[in-house]
């Protein structure tokens, strides 16, 4: 399992930063998407998986008896997710007013703020 | 004594951006609420530093929760003092906003999102756990992008889209490096972590996130070679917007990297090189890039990034004289940037342009306002004895005791280039015989505006002017409260003490 979602996080993150060095505006939105996934999932992992043990101390124990799978990473992990959401949806906008406004999706042609004046 | 104090801040700021959304369509309510409101945050602010300068550090813990099991809010000298320059500037600003920022724009809930602003910087300053530094974090990036892009010109989108995509990036590696952390130690509170990472056995790792955390405040305070964004968007925004980002934004990255960089990581002599070779090409490029720009506010964006590497070179040597070097200059640059963008903006508003080759005569026209402007201009080069020049003094000094000669010749070209720039400035804009400039239609001209307008824009000058007269004539006091922070953040007991009470 981790292992499997070694890979998958490893992927996120190449396509991702791939996507954004891409020129096209909607493909950096894509790229930031991938990125932030790749993050939640980070937390997820590091959180160490135990599968199908809450962590529930049972009513005869003082103590956990077995390894948990950690309940706080996930909250982090939903934080983040409100957070990129967020992030995200005011990225769309942004992006379909600046296409709008300078006319091209291209990065490269975005430069009049760069210019020297 | 009540530990409660070191949220208020917060709960103001907070308060205050609810009430403004109440009034949503009323801006000359909001002008006077938020000017109002501004003042009692300061007011709140004195409270919580003279509490902290009188008793130490304090902190409470959210909802109850032992620390390090609940989110912890602490105050030491650092965090009050940020908190104090915050309140200074957010006040200046909203009360140059309310003069300056024409009402088309305002009806956008400006003023809301200004004080979001405000509690996202009181958050992350006051917060002791390094998760919720990261919530904090996303409130101030969110607000900024708003606030960048009201008014929707152009080329504010156009740098809206790089100011998003970079600081948007740098969240994510910073999230990533609180993963790697949390997977190391499993725990998110910042005096915790003090102790468990050191505990760590695997210090690759340990030494890999570092520099991711290095990589995530890098970008967000500017530094070598992270900076592209900055220069691209901060001229584009009203000037009122500049001014609180060139004030106090990078300054964010920059007190998270003094705060993580001393409470949780030790900086290994690997850890050092990097920070201040990146400080040195930071002071190196910034500096060069300030000299070929026309357009006052990108001169001034690239004086940002210079000085950041002055920060840095602080924190990059390590010792105690050379950290209150970098918090004096912290708490000198706070001041002086968010003055000289808003001086930037009178000076558009009273000739409608930015380029130093076409402006003149300014001198000749407004000795008086000249005069004023002087004060803000000259403070940043640091003729003694103005505020810039303590600090460097200590940061040199520093510089040949631990025998960091690049360091020193770093700092001093710097310098030496910002006065370059300065005078250049001085000499194109105030002292020139400038070219007549066009009529512009329809502009709000500054001589067209209402009594009470113009004092909104050049009270805050004159009272960043004072608070910068007295840190150079004062410095004696903000040496010392600089010393007192600098072994506070280095010999961190008192810190892990108040937040673990153990």
């Amino acid at each position: 399992m981790e292992v499997l979602l070694a890979i998958i996080i490893g992927t996120l993150y190449a396509a991702g930063i791939y996507m954004i060095l891409r020129r096209s505006l909607v493909k950096l939105i894509i790229g930031i998407i991938l990125l932030g996934n790749g993050a939640n999932l980070l937390i997820f992992l590091l959180g160490r998986i135990a599968k199908g043990s809450p962590p529930i101390i049972p009513a005869n124990s003082k103590t956990f008896l077995e390894a948990y799978s950690d309940p706080l990473p996930q909250a982090l992990i939903l934080t983040a997710i409100v957070i990129s959401f967020g992030l995200q949806s005011f990225a769309i906008v942004l992006v379909k007013r600046a296409h709008k406004v300078v006319k091209t999706d291209d990065l490269d042609e975005m430069n009049a703020t760069d210019e020297y004046s | 004594m009540i530990q409660q104090l070191v949220i208020y801040p917060l709960v103001v700021q907070m308060l205050l951006a609810i009430v403004l959304m109440s009034v949503w369509s009323r801006i000359g309510w909001q002008r006077v609420i938020s000017i109002v409101g501004s003042v009692i945050n300061l007011a709140v602010a004195v409270w919580l530093f003279t509490a902290v300068w009188q008793n130490g550090t304090m902190s409470v813990q959210a909802g109850n929760w032992e620390a390090p099991f609940g989110i912890t809010f602490v105050a030491d000298t650092f965090a009050a003092t940020l908190v104090l320059l915050t309140a200074i500037a957010g006040l200046a600003v909203s009360s140059f906003s309310a003069g300056s920022v024409i009402t088309a724009r305002l009806k956008f809930g400006f003023f809301p999102i200004f004080h979001f602003l405000l509690l996202g910087l009181n958050g992350a300053f006051l917060t002791g756990d390094i998760f919720n530094l990261y919530v904090w974090f996303e409130i101030i990036i969110i607000t900024s992008f708003v606030l960048l892009t009201i008014g929707g010109e152009k080329a504010q989108l156009e740098g809206a889209v790089k100011y998003f995509t970079l600081n948007i990036l740098a969240s994510i590696v910073f999230l990533t490096a609180i993963a790697v952390l949390y997977g190391l130690t499993g725990s998110l509170n910042m005096a915790d972590l003090a102790g468990k990472v050191a505990a760590v056995e695997n210090r690759t790792l340990v030494q890999v996130n570092a520099l991711l955390f290095l990589v995530g405040f890098g970008i967000k305070s500017a530094l070598f070679p992270l900076y592209f964004w900055l220069p691209a968007s901060y001229h584009t925004p009203p000037s009122a917007v500049s001014a609180i980002f060139g004030g106090l934004l990078t300054k964010v990255g920059v007190y998270a990297l003094l705060r993580v960089f001393t409470l949780i990581f030790e900086v290994d002599p690997f850890l050092e090189n990097v920070l201040i070779a990146v400080a040195v090409l930071t002071l190196f490029s910034g500096a060069v890039g300030a000299i070929v720009q026309n357009n006052i506010r990108k001169i001034f964006s690239y004086l940002v990034i210079c000085h950041i590497g002055y920060m840095v070179a602080g924190l990059g040597m390590m010792t105690e004289l050379a950290i209150t070097g970098a918090i004096f200059y912290l708490i000198h640059d706070i001041m002086v940037k968010t003055n000289l963008f808003m001086v930037s903006g009178v000076i558009y508003k009273i000739k409608a342009n930015h380029n130093i080759r076409k402006l003149g005569d300014f001198y000749a026209d407004n000795p008086r306002l000249s005069l004023l402007f002087a004060i803000p201009l000259f403070s940043l080069v640091g003729i003694p004895p103005l505020s810039g020049f303590w600090p460097k003094l200590s940061l040199i000094s520093e510089g040949w005791t631990t025998q960091n000669f690049t360091v020193i010749a770093a700092i001093l070209f710097a310098s030496f280039i910002t006065l370059f720039v300065i005078v250049k400035l001085w000499g194109e804009v105030f002292w020139k015989t400038g070219e007549k400039l066009p009529e512009v239609r329809n502009f709000p001209y500054f001589k067209k505006l209402s009594k009470v307008k113009k004092t909104q824009m050049l009270a805050p000058i004159v009272m960043l002017s004072i608070v910068s007269l007295y840190l150079g004539f004062g410095a004696g006091n903000i040496q010392s409260l600089a010393e007192r922070i600098a072994f506070e953040i280095l010999d961190n007991q008192e810190y892990i003490y108040t937040v673990l009470r153990k």
